[in-house]
This record gives structure tokens, C-alpha cells and sequence, in this order.
């Protein structure tokens, strides 16, 4: 066998790396672009489905999708520590995810079960609108389930309490366990059933086993088998965004608000 | 074509189905097949990683060290694995978000440094990027077969389309759940490997 010194070793490493970079950085920044087209666009999709203008799978151009965001969402920025709207905010170009990792823009979570270290001072919401009349309430969520911090939308009623729909656009969860927070027939789990129980605390809460139809059992959710604690993750982060340190005061706002109208 | 190139191309189709023969990359094989759209774009990625990380490592074979061969071909297969997962990303989204960390993995297929360090090593490139495509597609074909049989069983459509009416959609079909479970993978493959090797009897062991 033919003998290598160390240094034509050393040396021919230092090359395969160098090329191999090249190729995954070339590939990685070429391609950001469309990728980060298509988050945007999921990101819609998912705020369609979970406001009930689109179907779970169905193929619609990008496009169209633009359109009917377009024609029935309205995007607003709100102070989530006041609750107030904030109209200085460009919610087109407002990264919120950007935002929570910068200390200017964000502050440290207070001590919390569903792993959040900061949350953002202003948060885009999203609202379905008929004409004027706001017909529900799309609320983004995050937290930590059992790999990965989970990113979704909690929908509400304008009553602020009545849960029509939640999904989840991105995470790392087991497929097939965990990963199953994405199955249509437990999201459809959620709808009808009570975010806070007659005192306004929080009360939803994913359990272990299944619980009732929404009427007889509003504030419990079914689990999901083989996937205690992204349940258990789901539960506490739906609860965190749901108390005075999420969007509390912005609903408590929004309550008060459409009595006096 | 040349009866040697034939013979990289066609062999790991049946004589020496990587999966079913030699029984390696099973992992990613119970993973994605639970519906025949992730099999074919797991596919067409294996395929592609196969080929390109083949024909790179017979190009520089001779001019790899061998004391640091192995870790070279784990660069250079992981470097084309990324570019793969990026290129899923920006144009298939939704396929490569079901495919989730699968992509990735196809690192640590056997498959891939299996046939890198066996064959594309000592022969020159074209053969070895047509062993590597043909490898590719023995891979292929086993999870075409599986995600065919798991999706129709499973969930009663094929490439999403509803083959078999649900009876929880009003149809006649209940779904046989094991199919969608890793498990239902485990007894296919299983099937696939016996009915080879009854077809085949000298890929038995002794």
C-alpha cells in the first residue's frame, strides 16, 4: 500500500472540507430564498386552516392562497403586556421569531412550565373578518413539547373562551407519536370546547385517555397514546399564552370593548 | 451497455437487493413508507445521494489516504445529503416537512457508506455511479413496494387519492391501523425477504 506523509493527510482533508463547504453553503444560500417563500406560505395556509377558510390537504396555488389571506385575514400587532394594538409595528415585515431572540424586542418570560425563555413585546395576531365584523381570533402559540419547541395558532371565538380550532405549523415531534398533534381528527378534538373556566382562569388541559364531547367536557382535551408529554407540552403552552403573561390582557381589552359597542 | 454496467445498474434490484438481501438501511425504510408519496420522494433522494456520493468518491479514490478514507466519505455523503434536504425544502415544503428528520438520516444509511466503501472505492466512476443509482433504485423499489401496500391497507387510498371509501367517511373499508405503525413495515419487509429468497434460494444462509 502506498504510504501518505501526515502532511498530504492533513492537507487533503483541509480540501475535501473546503469543497464540501462550499457546496452546502452555495446550496444553502441560493435556495433561502424560495424556502423562506414557502414558510411564509405555509405560515398562511396554516392561519387558513385554522380559521376554517381552507381544508386540511387541499392543493391550492400559492396564489390563491394570497388571495383568500388577503380578502378575510386582517393582521394586527399588539403590546402583549398592555394588550393594546400597536399600530407603529409593520406586520409584513415584522419577524416576531426574530424578535423573541432579541433583547430589545423581546423580555425574559417569567417562570413558566412550557420552556419559554422570552416572549416578544409585540405580537402579530390574526383576525377573520367579514366586512367589520371580526369572526374569530387567531392566536400564535409556541412552546416546548417533548424534542422541539412547537409553533402554532390557537383560533377563539370573539367570546374570547370558546376554542374553534388549533394547529400547529412547525415542530420536531416523533412522527407517529408526538408528531400526530398534526392529525385532523385530534384538532377537530379541540373545537367547542372552553379556554377558561368560569373564574377566567386558563383550564384547558390535554389528558391521559379521552375525554368527553365539548358539552359535558369543556375545559379536557383527549391525549394522544404514545405521546404523554408532548400532550403534557401542549397543555402547559396553550395555558401559558392563554394567561396574564400571553394574551390575557389583549382579550380582556377585546371583551371589554365589543360590550361597550 | 456494457455487461459490467448492466450488471451494477441491475443487480441490486433483485440478486442483491440492498434491503431485501443484504438487509441494510431497514430504519428509514419503516420510517417514510407510510404513504406512497413520502416513499417515492425518500426514493428519488436515496437515489440521487447514491449516485452523486458514488461517482465523487470513485473520481478521488486514488487520491484518498486510507487511513482517513471512511471519514471522507461520510463528508462528502453528509454534504450532498444537506444540499438534498435543501433542495426538498425549497421545492417540495410539504413533502420534505413529512419526511422531517428522515432526510437527514439518509447519512447514516448503511446503504450509502456501504456501497461506497465496497464498491465505488475500487471502481472506476461511471460504474460506480450506476451501482450507485442501481443500489439506489433495489432501495427504491422495496419502498415503493411497502408504502404501496401501507398506505392502500392503511389508510385505503394510494398516493392520496381514496381507493377504498372509510367506513369512518361513510365508506365500507375499515383500516387495518398496524399498517400505519412501524411494525406493519417490519412484517412486510418480512414478507418481501421470504418470498425473495424462496424465488431466489441461494440468498439463503446456510
Amino acid at each position: 500500500m502506498k504510504q501518505y506523509s501526515n502532511a498530504y493527510i492533513i492537507g487533503f482533508a483541509a480540501g475535501v472540507c473546503l469543497v464540501c463547504s462550499i457546496v452546502v453553503a452555495t446550496s444553502a444560500v441560493v435556495l433561502k430564498e424560495r424556502q423562506d417563500r414557502n414558510k411564509v406560505l405555509d405560515r398562511q395556509k396554516k392561519v387558513l386552516i385554522v380559521a376554517g377558510l381552507m381544508e386540511e390537504g387541499q392543493t391550492i396555488t400559492a396564489d390563491e392562497v394570497q388571495q383568500i389571506f388577503d380578502d378575510n385575514i386582517r393582521i394586527q400587532a399588539i403590546d402583549l403586556e398592555t394588550g393594546d394594538f400597536d399600530s407603529d409595528i409593520d406586520t409584513v415585515t415584522y419577524d416576531q421569531r426574530k424578535a423573541t431572540k432579541d433583547p430589545a424586542l423581546s423580555r425574559v418570560a417569567p417562570k413558566n412550565r412550557a420552556g419559554i425563555k422570552r416572549v416578544p413585546l409585540k405580537v402579530l395576531i390574526y383576525e377573520r373578518v367579514a366586512g367589520d365584523e371580526i369572526e374569530l381570533l387567531i392566536l400564535p402559540i409556541e412552546g416546548k413539547g417533548l424534542w422541539s419547541t412547537l409553533y402554532g395558532f390557537l383560533a377563539l371565538a370573539p367570546d374570547t373562551t370558546t376554542i374553534e380550532g388549533l394547529t400547529f405549523y412547525e415542530h420536531g415531534e416523533t412522527p407517529g407519536l408526538g408528531g400526530e398533534i398534526d392529525n385532523p381528527r385530534w384538532k377537530a378534538l379541540w373545537k367547542g370546547r372552553s379556554a377558561y373556566d368560569a373564574e377566567g382562569k386558563p383550564a384547558i388541559t390535554v389528558i391521559k385517555g379521552a375525554a368527553g364531547p365539548a358539552e359535558d367536557d369543556p375545559f379536557r382535551v383527549d391525549g394522544l397514546s404514545g405521546s404523554t408529554l408532548t400532550g403534557r407540552g401542549v397543555s402547559d403552552l396553550v395555558q401559558f399564552w392563554l394567561s396574564d403573561d400571553g394574551f390575557a390582557p389583549f382579550l380582556a381589552k377585546f371583551r371589554a370593548e365589543r360590550s361597550a359597542t | 451497455m456494457k455487461a459490467a454496467h448492466k450488471k451494477a445498474l441491475f443487480d441490486p434490484l433483485f440478486n442483491d437487493n440492498p434491503i431485501a438481501a443484504q438487509v441494510l438501511g431497514i430504519c428509514s425504510a419503516l420510517a417514510v413508507t407510510t404513504k406512497l408519496e413520502t416513499s417515492v420522494v425518500m426514493s428519488l433522494a436515496v437515489i440521487a445521494v447514491m449516485a452523486l456520493s458514488n461517482l465523487s468518491i470513485s473520481v478521488i479514490r486514488n487520491w484518498i489516504p486510507p487511513s482517513i478514507r471512511i471519514i471522507v466519505q461520510l463528508t462528502i455523503i453528509a454534504s450532498l445529503v444537506i444540499v438534498t434536504d435543501q433542495i426538498l425544502q425549497a421545492f417540495v415544503f410539504d413533502i420534505s416537512k413529512q419526511l422531517s428528520v428522515f432526510v437527514g438520516l439518509i447519512i447514516t444509511n448503511c446503504i450509502v457508506m456501504g456501497r461506497a466503501e465496497a464498491f465505488a472505492m475500487q471502481n472506476p466512476p461511471v460504474d460506480s455511479f450506476l451501482d450507485g443509482i442501481g443500489n439506489g433504485l433495489g432501495y427504491s423499489l422495496i419502498l415503493l413496494i411497502v408504502g404501496f401496500f401501507r398506505e392502500l391497507l392503511g389508510a385505503g387510498k394510494l398516493y392520496g387519492y381514496s381507493v377504498m371509501p372509510l367506513v369512518t367517511e361513510g365508506g365500507w373499508y375499515q383500516p387495518n391501523g398496524l399498517m400505519v405503525l412501524a411494525p406493519g413495515a417490519f412484517f412486510l419487509i418480512g414478507i418481501l425477504i421470504w418470498v425473495l429468497r424462496n424465488y431466489k434460494p441461494e440468498l439463503r444462509e446456510n
